[in-house]
């Protein structure tokens, strides 16, 4: 199977993650795209000391996962793909096509961004960003947990109505 | 009006808290009220919660309280849960910090009731009491 989730949460490895969409996805591996937690051991430790043992974690910039999609997309395992933030994910899709489907699965409350969901909450920026994924053919769609139902941006709370 | 997060301290009979649980949901405020339902010592533990928060916000959330209570023990709900990722994260910079994930009520009622020794004795005899607590139970075979 290739990667069958391309998630952006701001919490990274959580509970969801590893429990509400790993279980029914027999999740095998994650790859984690962010800067700041593949340059720290220390958080590369917490994050596998935290972690099922079955379960492979990749931690790797934005460079090395462009590098090395086609590996994991064709791992025999269940793969999800994590970015903690819009724009890392942004970037990863510009240079990545084969990235069809992004899912915001959480965006928490910080200054300067709006709340459009309880779960999600987006600043001006970071709405353009995921507009100009879905403008460029990446479907864009909101959901916590696979339970939920998935929303389309236009359907967020304070959504500008586009012609 | 309380603090959706979870109150500092939670009711009880007196002597503060020793212990921050943080957990998913109402998981803590609730594992801690039934703490002072059957001892009466609620009070031992300040109760917190994850919901609606993103990791840098329960990261700041749980610093502060351990920062006020003086706290040397945090109990969270899931290894693999943004609280204790959090907790952890603490361990790097606050000495002699311990965490204890995979919280369960036999666990919080031992170490609330433990009243000698020191917190890693605490600590210890609650893993065990938790981990040992949780056990399969099945009906006496039927006859045919």
């Amino acid at each position: 199977m290739p990667i069958d989730l391309y998630r952006i949460d701001d919490r990274l490895i959580h509970g969801q993650v590893i429990v509400g969409w790993g279980q029914p996805m027999d999740l095998g591996f994650i790859v984690l795209v962010d800067d700041e937690v593949a340059g720290s051991e220390w958080e590369r430790e917490l994050y596998r000391m935290g972690v099922p043992p079955e379960m492979a974690l990749f931690f790797t910039s934005v460079d090395e996962a462009v590098a090395r999609l086609g590996e994991w997309r064709a791992d025999p395992r269940h793969g999800m793909l994590l970015t903690g933030d819009v724009e890392t994910m942004r970037r990863l899709t510009e240079r990545a096509p084969a990235i069809r489907e992004v899912n915001v699965g959480g965006i928490h409350h910080r200054p300067g961004r709006t709340e459009r969901l309880r779960y999600v909450f987006l600043s001006p920026e970071e709405e353009q960003a995921l507009k100009a994924m879905e403008a460029r053919g990446v479907t864009v769609t909101v959901r916590d947990v696979p339970s939920a139902r998935a929303l389309r941006l236009g359907e967020l709370s304070g959504a500008a109505k586009t012609a | 009006m309380s603090d959706p997060r979870g109150p500092a301290t939670a009711p009880g009979g007196g002597g503060g808290p020793k212990a921050i649980v943080l957990a998913h949901g109402t998981v803590a405020e609730a594992l801690v009220a039934a703490v002072d339902l059957i001892t009466g010592r609620g009070d031992r533990f300040s109760p917190l919660s994850n919901q609606n928060l993103g990791a840098a916000e329960i990261d700041a959330l749980l610093r502060e309280r351990v920062d006020a209570l003086g706290a040397r023990v945090i109990f969270t709900d899931l290894p693999a849960g943004s609280c204790n990722f959090a907790a952890c994260r603490l361990l790097k910079d606050t000495p002699g910090l311990m965490v204890v994930t995979g919280v369960n009520l036999p666990a919080l009622l031992q170490f609330a009731t433990r009243d000698t020794g020191s917190d890693a004795d605490a600590v210890a005899a609650a893993v065990e009491r938790g981990g040992s607590a949780l056990r399969l139970l099945t009906g006496r075979p039927s006859a045919h």
